[in-house]
Parts: structure tokens; C-alpha cells; sequence
């Protein structure tokens, strides 16, 4: 695992989301409304919709495409549907946000 | 054969008394009824909605025309009578109808109290008792001009509060140090005075009116210490008195009102007196309860179906303005005998008081919750010893005797003979026994049934918890399909209290109407958005997080992640220039695909997100603006050439159809808005399955509305037609408008017309010109701020960081 610096808190907009392109695909990065970070893939467990362009509320996002809610916490669909998506480490030092990418997944790209 | 009984007057009372007449002894009587106000019964405690635009005249109608014929009543609207004749038993109207009675109900009621000052006859000045005084106070509104209510009573206060919410500067005057001081202690008063204010109402106290000034008309109010507050209209509310002018004439016994027993009978035998004319038991009365009381007691001396006698209770106030709060009931002087509870809540506004004498409630001052007051008037009316609960009682029903603090709870242990509705004296088993025994099943029906929450309306909340607790889970809580599962509110409430407590953000919303989640979710946040946008279009600052992302980013996301952009063209036409410019920027950025739609222009599909900026940049330089293809706007005005080339067309439809789309492009609308514009009835432009269409015709325009194409299919309804097209466009904005501000998000226009009534949406937007003219001005007022293009805000600069990614982790550095 290697840390990745990819920006500070400012860089996103409350109730809103960014995203990261890397060699595993695209990772989005929310920011709750009371500033909590969280990253996941930006690839809904339906049909792939780009979850970073979606509302954020609470601790959760709602797909563009087809409204799955997903949690952001835990990257588990809500409600009555299944799936999930990859959570990604995510810490924040001095105002900077870092993501943990897999370095062998990477590797292997 | 039918005896015949008169009814001089046609309010509440009178009403009410029959509907119990009729069903004590149906067909007894033949009744005529002479109102000197042309129209049927209507409900007269909600003229304060009417005038704050909450409800409309229709809303409060309590007996329709049908009702009258249904029950073979002559209703003579407009017939006051000038005289009765004791002797010969007949009364006479000032059209000259005379009618014989057998019995005669007296109920004029009551005439608004003027005070004598010069001035007073002044154009300008009017009083708040009928729906005329609301309709002339709605006009003299349109002016947004200065209004003073002399008078901060019930009546002053509402009057003040519906002409501040329709756009006047409002003023009260109030001669005593406090308002509503006959039901309100010093200290609610004040916390009342500053709700007042805070709503942008001046308030004077201790402001004794010397003159009306003016020339010709009113330009303003003198007081005694000389100030002049300038206004163009000034209501009187300082009161009313019984109207015992007919009686005092034909020689009944008249003290303040209409003397009468305890059966309602005055001092001749054939003639009842009941409403706010009659004195009975030395008291007149101004609440809608005791009113109703005189109606039952009359109508069962008139059936002589039982020994009614009226007996006196005290009712309690409560302030139809909505965002106040206030109850009041009894005797809540100070005295050496009594002693008193006082709860403050500065921080929340809230102050109770309760007055005791002996350890029995004798009064009780809430304000800012009063969500207790029934339960105060409950211990008050059985005189119950209330030393066990002292310590707890001004916190409320909720903290006795152990039980939770589950509203449901409270109600739950209501005693069956607790009163719950006020106006109309419904005591909860008689609600729960009605539903049970008829199977109601919606609060429509219960106030059908039982009146209960039928008048006023703020026990509303407390019959629900009835029709909860009667019917389980089976009740659907006030048949309302809440917005969304973090309120429990539905939309109409939602965009009712928006305006009423002047919410101007989507915080302020959740917080004030107890949102149950801490931001929302994906269905409320963007509606509550578009509510803000329509209902503060200058003050409220749109929230982009809250908007679908097609709305954030102004182009639509397709299933790939890619999007598509459609610029205007305007009512379908286009030029050399504007098509070499598309298909230059679709070579250039690679476009996959360039289609037709079905709004006469063109979409591109397959842009990349980070590709958006650029795009527009090349099209706003050719003169292209966002075409909104992605908005819960205003999309296309679909047009034929019309009379340009048409050898059929009338008139110019494809102008027209541009004039509209330039008019009312940017605005935002609670679903997508499609138009279309025919220049003749041959409709080429298929304007009659649109939101809005025009068929233009040799006499004028066929203005049609609530078509559908899509999920439904239906054809439009004709609105209308009009001869100009100034006219034209002016019904199609107030339409537009209309829709904007009662609409719930994301319901077309043929939902919501079918729902409101396609005749009450004729009534607002064509035939009623003031009204019409409101709508449209406040939709051109929005237009300063919505018409902005979305494309070059974006080429300049805003929302980058929309459509660039946050980082991206080079392979390299991944990869070492």
C-alpha cells in the first residue's frame, strides 16, 4: 500500500465530490456536510454510473443513472439493493488528503 | 303543508342551524333565506388565509349552491331586508320581495365598529369583516404600497399579516400599551409584538388615531401627538358590535344585541335570534364556538326536538397567522387570590402561563407552543385539582404521571369527553365513535362527518392523531404521501410553510419543519431547492450540490458517464452559420453522434465531461446559449412557419413562438416544460399534446394547456383564447406562473391541472385580469435572476472544478 497525496479538503465541495484518476480506475472522493472524507470507486455496483457525480447526503451518494443509494462509509448498496463497491484508506494530514493504492494491483496494470 | 321559516342573514350561524335542522326534521319547514351579501355561506374565520393567499374564496365555501337547492332553500343573495312586519308576519327586501314567515330567524350579526375621526369616509379606508373587504384590500395590495391597520386585535393582526405577505408596508396601530390585550397578558404581548416585527411589520402601541388624512382619497394617518404615517390604504379593525338595527326597528327588546332566552326566542315568540347579533345571558359573542352552540339550540327549539338551552363557556383565541403561535383562554388577570405558573424559553420564544385559583385552572396564556391547550382547557372546564401535577403541569400533558412524551401518547390519554375541536365543540369519542361507526378512513371525511377541524383548522394535527390511534396502521396519516421518508410532510405543506415561515434556505427548512435526517436525501434536496428558486428569486442563493447533475453541469449524463449538449434555436430555426458552427465543433471534439430531437434542434451526444467548457466556448461564439435540454425548465417552443410561407397559416406562429421562448427562457419550472406554437388549426407544430400550446386562428389565439406525450398520452385543454398577442404571452407567463408556485416538483402540468381543476386555473390565469397580472409580474420579477447563460458562466469559469478531475496518479509513479 502506498499512500498517494491527492489534494486538501478545500478542493471539494461540501456535499460534493471529486475525482481521481488512476491506473485502477476512477476513485471518487466525497466530502460529507460536516466534512467527513471518504473515498470509494466512482463506479456504481448497478451499471457503473459515475457515483462522484451524484448528491451526496449524509454518509451516502446517489447514483446519476438509476438512483442506488450507496454508502459511502461502507461502500454496501442501500436499501433493497445489493452490491458494493471498493472502499479505498484515505487519511488526512495537515489539511492534505491521501488515498492508499494497492501497489501490486498497480504493478500489474 | 310546510311552515315557513325566514332567515334574515346567511353567515355561519344560520348555516349551521340549518344543517341541524334539517337533520332533526327534515321537511318541517320551507326556508327562505335573504343574505344581503350575494353569495352563499362561506367560512369567515379562514377570510385570512383568503387574503394571505393561503386559500381562495373556493376553499372556504361551507354550503355550496348545490346545498341550497338539494335542501329546496330559496337564497335571495343580495336582498337585504329593510323591514319586518310583526303583524302581518312578513319581512321585505330593498329589491321589494316580501315573504311571509311563520318563523323568523334574525342573524345579521355584526357590523365593524369605525371610529369617528375625520377622514373616516375617505376611498381608502375599509373595514375586515366580508369577503368584499378582502377582495378591496387584495386590490389597493397590487400597489406594494403603504397600508396602516388601526387596530392589533385578532382581526388587526391577521389583516396586517396577509397584506405584509402580499407585498405591502404594513403598519398596526394599536392604542393600547400591548396587543390583543383583551386576550393576552403584558409579556405575551410583547413576545408577540416581536413575531409581528420580525415578519417586517411595523408596530405602534399607545398610537391613538387622531385623523384620516388625504385629498380625495387617503394619503396617510394623523395621530394624536401630531405624526403623520403616510399609506394608501388603512383598515379599520378596532372591533365590531352586534347589527341590531332591523330588530331595534321592528321593536324587539335590544340591549348590546338581540335580546334573547336561553332557547334563542327575543322578546317575540316567532322570532330566534342567533350569530354574533344575539345577546343572550347578558353576553354577545365573537368566537366561531358559542356561535355554533346558539345555532344548535335553535335549531332544536325550531324542530322542537329537544330542551336545548344555551349555556356561557369560555372559548379560547387562537391567531390564524401562520409561524405565530398563541392560545389563549379564561381569566388570566392578577388577582391576591390566585396564583400563577410561567414557563420562559427565551432562546425558543416560548411563554406559558397558567393562572390558578384554589388549585383550579382559571386561565392559560401559551405562546410560541401551544400544543397543550387543549389539554389546559380540558383541566380548566372539569375544574380538576391540579395539586399532584403541580410541579410538572406548565411543562405539559407529556410529563404526567409517567406517561412518554409520544404526541400520540397524549392524545391517547385525552378523556373521551376532552374537547378537541373548539370552533365546532367535538369532543374525542365523538370523533373516534364516528369513524368507527361510519368506517371513515380520510381526514376529508371526518370533517364531513363531524365537523371536527372543519372550521379553523389548527386542531387538525390533534384529529389525525385520532384517526391514528381509531384506525391503526391503516391510516395513512392525512391520505399525504410525505416527499420523501426524511419528513413526514408532503409537498404542498412543504411549499405552504416555505412561504409562510419565509424559509430562505435548505437548512433553514430542515430545521424548522424537524427534518428527521441531518441533510436530506437525493428526493427532497432537489426539490426543496427548485421551491427556494421559485419562491425567492432575488433572496435565495441556489444550492448546486442539491441540484441533479444534469442541473450542475447543464449538459445530460448518458449511460456511458459521457454527455450530451443541445443548444437553443430558437422556435425551431436555424442558419447557415449555426449549422457549420455544430458541425465544426463536432469534428473538432471528436462527436460521436448528431441527432434531431423532437424539439425542433439538435442534440451532440457523447462529450467527455472535461471536453463541456470547451464545447460551449466554441458554440457561445457562434451565439449559442444553453438550451436547457437537461433542465426542469422552460425546453422548446416547438413552431410551424406559420404565415411567413404557409399558405394555410394565419398568423405568425414562428414568431410567436420565439417571442415566448426569448420571454421565458432560464426559468426554472417544478418538471420540464415543452410549448408549441400552430399557425392554424391544421397544428402542424402538435402544440395540442404540449404543457402549452397555441392554435393561432383568424379571430386570435387558442391558448391550450396540460398535454401529454410521454409516460401518458393526453391532449391539451383549451385554457382559452385571446385576440392580441401581447395577450397571448401574458396568459402563457401567469400560467407558467402559476404553475411555478403551486406545483410539486417534478409534476407535469397536466398532473397539476387535473389536480387544482382545469376551471380553477381558467379562473386565476385568464378571467381574473388582477390576478393574471400578479402571476406575470412575478414571473418577469424571477427572470432578472434566472436569465443567465448557464454555457458562458461556465466558459468563464464557474463550477471548474465540475469538470476537471481532483488528481490523477501518473502510471509511472503508480507503477515504480
Amino acid at each position: 500500500m502506498t499512500w498517494f497525496p491527492i489534494g486538501t479538503i478545500d478542493d471539494i465541495p461540501q456535499r460534493g465530490a471529486r475525482c481521481v484518476v488512476t491506473p485502477q480506475g476512477k476513485i471518487g472522493v466525497f466530502r460529507t456536510h460536516d466534512d467527513r472524507i471518504f473515498a470509494i470507486e466512482d463506479h456504481c455496483p448497478h451499471k457503473g454510473g459515475p457515483l462522484t457525480q451524484g448528491i451526496v447526503h449524509g454518509a451516502s451518494v446517489t447514483c446519476p443513472l438509476h438512483n442506488w443509494v450507496i454508502s459511502l462509509e461502507t461502500g454496501l448498496a442501500q436499501g433493497a439493493d445489493e452490491g458494493a463497491v471498493r472502499t479505498i484508506p484515505l487519511k488526512i494530514e495537515e489539511g492534505r488528503i491521501l488515498i492508499a493504492l494497492d501497489r501490486q494491483l498497480m504493478a500489474a496494470e | 303543508m310546510a311552515e315557513k321559516l325566514v332567515i334574515v342573514g346567511n353567515g355561519m350561524a344560520p348555516g349551521r342551524m340549518l344543517e341541524h335542522l334539517f337533520e332533526e326534521a327534515p321537511g318541517r319547514y320551507e326556508v327562505i333565506i335573504f343574505n344581503a351579501e350575494p353569495r352563499v355561506n362561506y367560512d369567515r374565520i379562514m377570510l385570512s388565509p383568503v387574503l394571505s393567499g393561503e386559500k381562495s374564496y373556493e376553499d372556504i365555501v361551507i354550503h355550496g349552491d348545490g346545498w341550497y337547492i338539494q335542501h329546496g332553500v330559496t337564497l335571495y343573495k343580495g336582498h337585504k331586508i329593510v323591514a319586518v312586519d310583526r303583524d302581518a308576519r312578513t319581512v321585505t327586501s330593498d329589491h321589494g320581495v316580501t315573504e311571509r314567515y311563520d318563523k323568523l330567524v334574525i342573524a345579521t350579526g355584526s357590523v365593524p365598529f369605525i371610529i369617528p375621526v375625520p377622514g373616516k369616509d375617505l376611498p381608502g379606508v375599509i373595514t375586515y369583516r366580508d369577503l368584499d373587504d378582502v377582495n378591496a384590500m387584495l386590490l389597493a395590495a397590487q400597489s406594494r404600497d403603504r397600508a396602516v391597520v388601526i387596530g392589533g386585535g385578532l382581526l388587526g393582526l391577521e389583516a396586517a399579516a396577509g397584506l405584509k405577505e402580499r407585498g405591502m408596508d404594513v403598519t398596526v396601530l394599536h392604542v393600547m400599551p400591548t396587543l390583543m390585550e383583551r386576550q393576552l397578558d403584558p409579556a405575551a404581548g410583547y413576545l408577540l409584538q416581536k413575531a409581528v416585527e420580525a415578519r417586517g411589520i411595523k408596530v405602534m402601541t399607545k398610537a391613538n388615531t387622531k385623523a384620516i388624512v388625504g385629498d380625495g382619497k387617503v394619503e396617510g394617518v394623523e395621530l394624536a401627538d401630531g405624526a403623520v404615517i403616510p399609506a394608501t390604504l388603512v383598515v379599520m379593525a378596532v372591533g365590531i358590535r352586534p347589527n341590531v338595527a332591523l330588530a331595534k326597528d321592528a321593536g324587539l327588546a335590544v340591549n348590546r344585541g338581540i335580546v334573547t332566552d336561553d332557547r334563542m326566542e327575543t322578546s317575540d315568540p316567532n322570532i330566534l335570534s342567533v350569530g354574533e347579533c344575539a345577546e343572550v345571558g347578558g353576553n354577545v359573542y365573537g368566537l366561531v364556538a358559542p356561535l355554533y352552540e346558539m345555532a344548535r339550540v335553535a335549531a332544536a327549539n325550531l324542530a322542537q326536538s329537544a330542551n336545548k338551552r344555551f349555556v356561557h363557556s369560555d372559548t379560547p383565541t387562537k391567531l390564524k397567522v401562520t409561524g405565530i403561535d398563541l392560545y389563549s383562554l379564561g381569566d388570566f388577570a392578577d388577582g391576591d387570590d390566585r396564583e400563577e405558573i410561567i414557563l420562559r424559553d427565551a432562546s425558543a420564544g416560548v411563554y406559558k402561563r397558567v393562572v390558578l385559583k384554589e388549585n383550579r385552572i382559571i386561565g392559560t396564556v401559551l405562546f410560541g407552543e401551544t400544543g397543550d391547550g387543549a389539554w389546559f382547557n380540558d383541566l380548566k372546564k372539569k375544574e380538576t385539582d391540579i395539586s399532584e401535577m403541580r410541579d410538572t403541569l406548565i411543562f405539559g400533558q407529556a410529563f404526567q404521571g409517567g406517561a412518554s412524551a409520544d404526541p400520540l401518547a397524549a392524545v391517547a390519554a385525552l378523556a373521551d369527553d376532552a374537547e378537541i375541536c373548539g370552533c365546532n365543540g367535538v369532543c374525542k369519542s365523538k370523533i373516534t365513535g364516528t369513524i368507527t361507526s361510519k368506517g371513515l378512513t380520510s381526514l376529508d371525511d371526518v370533517r364531513a362527518h363531524t365537523k371536527a377541524s372543519a372550521s379553523c383548522g389548527t386542531c387538525t394535527p390533534l384529529v389525525e392523531k385520532l384517526m391514528v390511534l381509531t384506525l391503526g396502521d391503516s391510516y395513512n396519516p392525512a391520505a399525504i404521501t410525505p416527499m420523501c421518508t426524511c419528513t413526514t410532510l408532503g409537498h404542498d405543506e412543504v411549499r405552504r410553510l416555505i412561504k409562510a415561515k419565509r424559509l430562505k434556505t435548505i437548512p433553514a427548512v430542515m430545521q424548522e419543519l424537524e427534518w428527521k435526517t441531518s441533510c436530506g436525501c437525493a428526493k427532497c434536496r432537489p426539490a426543496l431547492n427548485y421551491y427556494l428558486v421559485a419562491d425567492w428569486p432575488d433572496e435565495y442563493a441556489d444550492d448546486y450540490q442539491s441540484r441533479f447533475i444534469n442541473e450542475r453541469v447543464h449538459a445530460n449524463i448518458q449511460k456511458d458517464g459521457t454527455y450530451s449538449v443541445v443548444p437553443r434555436m430558437w422556435g425551431g430555426v436555424t442558419s447557415a452559420k449555426e449549422l457549420r458552427a455544430i458541425a465544426d465543433v463536432v469534428d473538432k471534439f471528436a462527436i460521436p453522434t448528431v441527432k434531431v430531437t423532437g424539439g425542433q434542434r439538435i442534440d451532440m451526444l457523447g462529450i467527455k465531461k472535461e471536453d463541456l467548457p470547451a464545447v460551449w466556448a466554441d458554440l457561445g461564439e457562434a451565439g449559442f446559449v444553453s438550451g436547457h435540454a437537461y433542465a426542469k425548465g422552460l425546453r422548446t417552443v416547438k413552431t410551424c412557419v406559420g404565415s411567413d410561407w404557409c399558405r394555410f397559416g394565419t398568423r405568425d406562429s414562428t414568431g410567436l413562438g420565439i417571442r415566448i421562448e426569448k420571454f421565458m427562457w432560464g426559468s426554472w419550472t417544478p418538471a420540464k416544460v415543452k410549448m408549441g406554437v400552430s399557425g392554424c388549426p391544421r397544428n402542424c407544430a402538435e402544440a395540442t399534446c404540449k404543457d402549452v400550446g397555441v392554435i393561432c386562428v383568424d379571430s386570435g389565439y387558442e391558448i391550450h394547456f396540460a398535454g401529454a406525450a410521454g409516460l401518458d398520452i393526453k391532449g391539451t385543454e383549451v385554457l382559452g383564447q385571446v385576440r392580441t398577442e401581447d395577450e397571448a404571452l401574458e396568459v402563457i407567463v401567469a400560467l407558467t406562473q402559476m404553475y411555478r408556485e403551486q406545483a410539486r416538483y417534478l409534476e407535469r402540468i397536466y398532473k397539476w391541472a387535473k389536480r387544482i381543476g382545469y376551471d380553477e386555473i381558467r379562473r386565476q390565469v385568464l378571467h381574473d385580469l388582477p390576478r393574471r397580472r400578479d402571476f406575470y409580474d412575478r414571473f418577469v420579477f424571477s427572470q432578472k435572476f434566472a436569465q443567465v447563460d448557464p454555457w458562458s458562466e461556465r466558459v468563464s469559469g464557474k463550477d471548474k472544478h465540475e469538470f476537471r478531475p481532483l488528481a490523477a496518479v501518473p502510471y509511472q509513479l503508480a507503477a515504480e
